[in-house]
């Protein structure tokens, strides 16, 4: 691109970019937005928060499942301008601040829920959000209600059983 | 994505307002639109994003009706144990449509209004589509691949399926919306909100620029209550449909007395299967008459080389829906 066009573009984008508030994890961030700005381009590039995954990036495999205000979204489908004011939990807001993992982090691991580990934050929170949701009764209840974060390396035995190792535990 | 201002404002006066410029989009929950602005199908000069709008996100069901905001979001429609027990097929419609993490942002007035998910209209790559750019021709029309095209309602510019499940239960079921624009509010019957391709693939709701739906409202009638969605799909869940059924009975005795059926995956336009429902009515419930029923539904279809196969799949389609509510009845 052209000196020009690029000095053209970026007065543009700094025209439209607008600062919003979130808390992330607990804490209080402001980031600098364009409205063309994905939450999860503004997670990663201007948070570096790197846990929450680009897949496909238009919603299909759902590598890019966060939290917010508490419901499990496809970050990639959120424009950021839309999450002012927004509670947002990623994979790196697990773990307590000891260092202990959440739950279904211990699970995934103990289970070998995963192989290459590229869609495992997402499903970690999908599976999170689909015990919370009352939809973990049985295996094919999980299957159907886990059908928005695909594995590409096959993992799904060894996630539904970490799902399924969770709830128990939380109703034991 | 191309750029562009974005207000959210936060009264349906002030958005209907804004949404009337040229140029201007209204977003909600975002998640096919958000997706068409990055593949370049759609490029808005503004959004108006309404999802901030409070008022909208309410529904309840009534003693004579059910009414749902447009901006109730389809996770907790699906998931309402009220919704369940009077209107199981319109829940069914919610929860075997997109992914949790879709429904949990996905709003019922956006749902209505989804676009089609024809891959020529969403791949900017091929230059001929009616729809996305009038006058283009129609790549599927010209040698495409056609298998996920309707075989209702559409014409020589455009075959675009309306890829919606919510929908057909909306359809058969005698639904309204409410809109609310710059001239003020109206009420539309369900099935006259989408326009049938013609000659203008591009024109896809009766709705104004600056309207804005605000309600989706049924009447509740006996049929509801014994109702299912069967959706038939190339995979399990997380699919659009190949061809599915939103069908309801009501039985007096041994014969039908009021029958519903909706069919997905196959039309233009969210489609009542009326020539059906006439063939069941007064009948008995028996596997041939759902057969017969299922037939009906696709004598008139007028299928492509890659689309014949919706024929046979749909009529198994209904005559199966049929048969799973008689068996909940008991066999009656």
């Amino acid at each position: 691109m052209a000196v020009g066009a690029a000095k053209a573009q970026e007065a543009e984008a700094s025209a439209h970019a607008r600062t919003i508030e979130m808390t992330v994890n607990g804490k209080t961030r402001h980031v600098s937005v364009e409205p063309r700005t994905t939450l999860v381009e503004a997670l990663r590039d201007n948070l570096g928060l790197t846990g929450t995954k680009i897949g496909c990036n238009q919603g299909q495999c759902g590598a890019c499942t966060i939290l917010l205000d508490g419901t499990r979204v496809n970050s990639c489908l959120t424009l950021a301008v839309t999450a002012e004011g927004a509670e947002i939990v990623t994979v790196e807001g697990l773990a307590d601040p000891t260092g202990d993992l959440h739950p279904m982090q211990t699970a995934f691991a103990e289970n070998d829920a995963f192989q290459c580990g590229y869609c495992t934050p997402g499903q970690i929170l999908s599976a999170i959000a689909c015990i919370e949701e009352g939809h973990a009764s049985d295996a094919a209840e999980i299957r159907e209600y886990m059908s928005g974060n695909l594995c590409r390396c096959g993992a799904y035995p060894n996630i539904v059983a970490a799902i399924e190792q969770v709830r128990d535990q939380q109703e034991g | 994505m191309k750029n562009f201002s974005y207000s959210s404002p936060g009264n349906l006066g002030d958005a209907t307002e804004a949404a009337k410029a040229d140029g201007t989009l209204i977003i909600a929950g975002g998640t096919t639109m958000v997706d068409l602005m990055k593949i370049g199908v759609l490029e808005p000069e503004t959004l108006v994003d309404i999802s901030g709008i409070g008022s909208l996100e309410s529904y309840e069901v009534g003693s004579d009706r059910m009414r749902f905001g447009a901006l109730a979001k389809m996770a907790t429609v699906a998931d309402d144990q009220a919704v369940i027990d009077a209107f199981p097929a319109l829940s069914e419609t919610l929860w075997k449509a997109a992914s949790p993490q879709l429904r949990n942002v996905a709003t019922l007035g956006g749902n209505i209004l989804q676009r089609t998910r024809c891959p020529y209209f969403r791949d900017t790559a091929y230059a001929q589509c009616n729809k996305r750019d009038p006058g283009s021709g129609c790549a599927a029309l010209d040698g495409g691949e056609t298998a996920h095209h309707a075989i209702f309602g559409g014409s020589d510019a455009c075959v675009a399926m309306y890829p919606g499940d919510l929908a057909q239960a909306l359809v058969a079921f005698d639904a309204k919306v409410v809109v609310q624009g710059p001239g003020g509010t109206r009420t539309i019957p369900f099935n006259e909100l989408h326009v049938r391709p013609g000659d203008n693939p591009e024109v896809e709701t009766v709705l104004k620029p600056g309207e804005i739906v605000t309600e989706i409202s049924l009447p509740i009638i006996p049929a509801m209550a014994n109702s299912i969605y069967l959706k038939a799909r190339d995979r399990e869940s997380y699919a659009f449909a190949s061809a599915s059924a939103a069908v309801g009975v009501e039985m007096e005795g041994e014969t039908v007395r009021d029958v519903r059926v909706g069919l997905g995956g196959v039309a233009s336009v969210p489609w009542r299967a009326t020539a059906a429902e006439d063939s069941l009515r007064g009948q008995p419930l028996t596997e041939e008459t759902a057969r017969e029923a299922g037939r009906i539904a696709f004598e008139e279809a007028e299928p492509l080389d890659g689309s014949a196969y919706k024929i046979a799949l749909g009529a198994d389609v209904v005559a199966g829906a049929l048969m799973t509510l008689k068996s909940r009845m008991g066999g009656k």
